[in-house]
């Protein structure tokens, strides 16, 4: 009996969280997501900040940004996704395991590229590249070594793991939809 | 120096009304103006690094903790303050700030680095040969991911931790969920 009625407090706790949190729903037309104006917008902008994300990572080196802040710009493309058209369709761009093993193969490439200075120079974090094989020049896209290797993994972690959390953080899971295995 | 000032204000301002309005919404929005703030100060100081990655954290965290705060049903806070908790707090912060004054006078002038008047300083060598060591043209890229790269992987494991962490609890709520109208 009181189990049951526990039950039933926790679906209705999850229901009506559901309801509150899609912002701008109106109950007569499409149930996910906000409205067409915004889904329309964010169609158009998301590639723009997907393209602005990839070049803050890619120049980190010879212009302001880095990893970090173009891992946050990559992850924010997809969290706009989100937004404006529901969990689900972004679920279906990138999926929860996709995103794990993407968060994965970032730190995996960031110690890979400092043990392969361990390896090459014989020491941990050693800038091989710059010192032995690719000098490159300055203020060019190809220079500096490991530092945009170094970068793009950084990138990937962290836009990653960062729209692992959103999506984690939203999901509401009501009977059998939940999928996070 | 007037802006620094201006945007100061403006930032205690906005922490004051983020602590002490029972609004649970309007308080995250107060937490925000702090960051964008903070992002202006940083870009003001000519440090843009620190100002694109500052603003688009708050962005993404401000999406968040707005999420959070609708989907609870109840975002007013109610309840009274008990009059000895306020008297406490008052004189630790009062305790705190008299510390800080000291700590503070022996500090170098706003702006100069702490080693700059030591010869092969971090900082002076940084500056002068990190183009010729590293190759590369942002400094602050070649500091964290070259000279203090140990540094990043540290906080490269922070996050990985913490997002691992953040996961395994949420699911272990969800699967609870899905599992137990079944019984």
């Amino acid at each position: 009996m009181e189990q049951e009625q526990r039950n039933s407090n926790v679906i209705q706790k999850g229901e009506t969280s559901n309801r509150v949190t899609r912002l701008g729903e109106t109950p007569s037309r499409s149930r996910k997501g906000m409205t067409v104006i915004v889904k329309t917008i964010a169609s158009w902008v998301k590639v723009l900040i997907f393209l602005f994300g990839i070049n803050i990572v890619l120049f980190g080196h010879l212009t302001p940004g880095g990893g970090f802040a173009g891992g946050v710009i990559l992850a924010s493309s997809y969290v706009l996704l989100m937004l404006a058209f529901g969990r689900e369709f972004a679920e279906k761009n990138l999926s929860l395991p996709l995103a794990s093993r993407l968060d994965c193969l970032g730190a995996l490439m960031f110690a890979l590229v400092a043990i392969l200075g361990l390896a090459f120079g014989g020491s941990f974090f050693l800038n091989f590249l710059y010192q032995k094989y690719l000098p490159g020049e300055p203020l060019h896209l190809v220079s500096a070594g490991i530092i945009p290797l170094a970068n793009i993994a950084i990138g990937l972690k962290v836009g990653a793991s960062l729209f692992l959390i959103t999506l984690t953080l939203s999901i509401s899971c009501k009977g059998k939809e939940c999928r996070f295995e | 120096m007037v802006i620094f000032y201006i945007l100061l204000a403006f930032m205690i301002i906005a922490a004051i009304i983020a602590v002490e309005t029972t609004d649970l919404l309007s308080s995250v929005i107060c937490v925000g103006a702090i960051g964008m703030g903070t992002s202006l100060m940083f870009l003001f100081l000519r440090a843009p690094d620190i100002a694109i990655t500052q603003i688009v954290v708050e962005v993404l965290g401000l999406i968040i903790l707005i999420r959070a705060t609708i989907a609870r049903d109840l975002t007013f806070i109610t309840g009274d303050r008990e009059f000895f908790a306020v008297v406490v707090s008052v004189v630790i912060i009062f305790m705190i700030f008299l510390a800080g004054v000291e700590v503070f006078k022996t500090l170098p002038d706003f702006g100069t680095p702490v080693f700059a008047k030591v010869d092969g300083s971090p900082s002076q060598t940084y500056v002068e040969k990190g183009l010729a060591q590293t190759g590369a043209a942002n400094v602050v890229s070649a500091i964290i991911l070259d000279y203090r790269g140990y540094d990043t992987l540290g906080e490269a494991t922070v996050l990985f931790t913490s997002i691992l962490g953040a996961t395994v609890i949420l699911r272990a709520k969800s699967r609870k969920l899905v599992e137990e109208p079944d019984k």
